[in-house]
């Protein structure tokens, strides 16, 4: 049987960058103990022999002519900004004191 | 006039005998008498629809050459970006933003005037089915308000229903617009993967994600097929041929001498019997309509759902990591002092609903060193063996059919603590996302012992959509001439009783 503990979902929860309550934290524990052994079901019939497919379709490169075709405006792309200054987007501190 | 199907609208247009103006108008009066029960949209842009029509009505007055659909309504599933109207996905992450630009649907909607009447309800980022998953309250489905209208896409289902709007767009991941369809008697095409572009559909599950026409009859569903079909140099995953001749198909309905693969495993335990005795009497039907009935298996579509919930919250968790409070959408916490990082939890952990931070979970599990190969990478192998799986089963029939889901719709709140119950209702549609392939849900009757409508599922080969318009034609044929009426006529008219 797969499980996962509340300190497990708490380390995945800090990956995917969601601050996460401790009910929450419990809650989602309790449920993946079901979920994980639906989903497990997978390996009954994934041998070694089987290719994986990742995508319907083959997948190639596309490519467009280098030609300067018209854009958003400055104005347009920071439309939805939370925060902006001097044309630009205003994000809060990336980098620790030191 | 609501009650029409579009293309009689659109006749009606073209003979001068309404106008998308006046059209509208009676698609905006409706919403207004109904939208208080059943709740399909979460954007009524009635000043932009009118301005739209006034336009259409221009053009048509001036004498220029319009497409089939110019002036009809449409009600648009609030996944796609529409410039400057607002684009939630369900979402409180996005509550308030603005595009400032149009999807290449609803580029190619304008550019058929088909005329756009607001953004539909939907479970946010298009994960559920039921619609009980919108961060703005659940849709009501129009046969019985105490039930869901499917899921993700309910809104555009009920919006149908309920003659809100005559045509709808959907997108379908693993069902959500062939679900809501089935539940709600209404149609729904989820084309061949790469037939529609996907450019400014927010992404799900990329390799997926498929956007379709919806609408109460199959014509009308092919009319809008062809209007947002085709080639997109914006989209890379965009097939570069010719859309396959879907309206000619519809018109048509001729099913002689085609061979209609019943899915073994795609019936019996499970579901509903009223769902297993419309789909006989639809097999029965397109016999006398002169196709042939065959058997198919395909043994690996039992561990199609179990791939599904590792692949589509794998690419979700990857495609959601962009709502990161930066650029666009909400930002909390963002006081003096306060890390990116910082802002970037507590923004998601307020701008993300339940399932949604549960199927972010899951794929960041899934595809966590470790633990890729078990699951990730098995859901992928799984993959290919379903794909075989249709391979085979195309050889030996033209079409494969099955009931879209295996119950009818179910009431508000029934499944809403149960994620693997709910994940069940899409049995039946995952495999075709999986495959990339087409399908078709249409009305089948309504189930004896609860009185609600049955979906009929029909799948087709890659860019073979064609097929599917075929036998859904004749099936709709077949069905009108046994009820004497179309199915919805069947539905409470919603009015009146407050």
């Amino acid at each position: 049987m797969s499980s996962l503990s509340r300190d497990e979902v708490a380390k995945l929860a800090g990956l995917a960058r969601i601050e996460m309550s401790e009910e929450e934290l419990v809650s989602l524990s309790k449920e993946f103990t079901v979920i994980l052994d639906a989903v497990a079901r997978v390996q009954e019939v994934a041998s070694a022999d089987v290719a994986p497919t990742s995508h319907p379709l083959s997948l190639r490169n596309v490519f467009r002519t280098d030609v300067v075709v018209p854009s958003l405006s400055p104005e347009q792309a920071l439309s939805g900004a939370p925060a902006q200054e001097e044309q630009r987007f205003r994000v809060p501190q990336i980098l620790g004191e030191e | 006039m609501i009650r029409n199907t579009a293309a009689q609208m659109a006749a009606k247009l073209a003979s001068g005998e309404t106008t998308s103006v006046a059209l509208t108008q009676a698609h905006l009066d409706r919403i207004n008498s109904v939208e208080d029960k059943v709740h399909a949209f979460l954007f009524v842009d009635e000043k932009g629809a009118l301005e739209q029509a006034a336009s259409v009505d221009a053009k048509r007055a001036k004498g220029e050459k319009l497409s089939p659909l110019a002036g009809v309504p449409l009600a648009l599933k609030d996944v796609l970006a529409q410039k400057d109207k607002p684009t939630t996905c369900g979402s409180k992450i996005l509550e308030g933003w603005l595009p400032p630009y149009d999807s290449t649907v609803v580029a190619s909607l304008k550019k058929n005037d088909i005329v756009i009447l607001g953004k539909t309800n939907m479970d946010e980022f298009a994960m559920g089915s039921s619609t009980e998953n919108s961060a703005y309250g659940p849709t009501h489905n129009p046969w019985d308000l105490s039930r869901i209208p499917g899921g993700s896409g309910g809104g555009s289902s009920a919006a149908l229903a309920s003659f809100e709007a005559p045509l709808a767009i959907g997108t379908d991941t693993g069902g959500s617009i062939r679900q809501p369809a089935a539940v709600t008697g209404t149609v729904g095409v989820k084309p061949t993967y790469g037939g529609v572009s996907r450019y400014g559909l927010v992404a799900f599950s990329s390799s997926l994600d498929q956007a379709g026409p919806c609408a109460r009859t199959v014509l009308d569903t092919a009319l809008l097929h062809e209007a947002i079909a085709g080639y997109d140099p914006k989209d890379a995953t965009s097939i570069n041929a010719p859309v396959p001749q879907v309206v000619q198909a519809a018109k048509d309905g001729n099913v002689k001498g085609m061979k209609i693969g019943v899915v073994k495993e795609l019936n019996g335990d499970g579901y509903q019997p009223g769902v297993r005795a419309r789909f006989d009497e639809a097999l029965e039907l397109l016999a006398k309509a002169g196709a042939e009935i065959v058997e198919v298996s395909a043994p690996n579509f039992e561990y199609a759902l179990a791939a599904y919930y590792l692949i589509a919250p794998s690419e979700a968790s990857s495609n959601l990591a962009r709502f990161d409070a930066m650029r666009y959408g909400l930002r909390v916490g963002d006081v003096d002092g306060a890390s990116a990082e910082a802002v970037m939890n507590l923004t998601r952990e307020v701008g993300f609903g339940k399932e949604v931070k549960r199927r972010i979970i899951l794929g960041t599990y899934a595809l966590s060193s470790g633990y890729y190969d078990a699951y990730y990478g098995s859901a992928q192998k799984v993959r290919t063996l379903i794909t075989q799986d249709f391979t085979k089963a195309f050889t030996q029939a033209d079409v494969l059919v099955s009931p879209t889901c295996p119950t009818t719709a179910f009431k508000i709140g029934e499944k809403a603590n149960d994620p693997l119950a709910m994940y069940l209702n899409d049995i039946a549609t995952i495999p075709v996302n999986m495959a990339g392939i087409g399908g078709m849900s249409l009305p089948a009757g309504l189930a004896d012992e609860d009185g609600l409508p049955v979906g009929f599922q029909i799948m087709s080969p890659v860019m073979k959509d064609e097929r599917m318009y075929s036998v859904g034609a004749a099936l709709e044929a077949a069905l009108l001439s046994k009820w004497g009426a179309p199915l919805l006529n069947r539905a409470p008219t919603l009015e009146a009783s407050k």
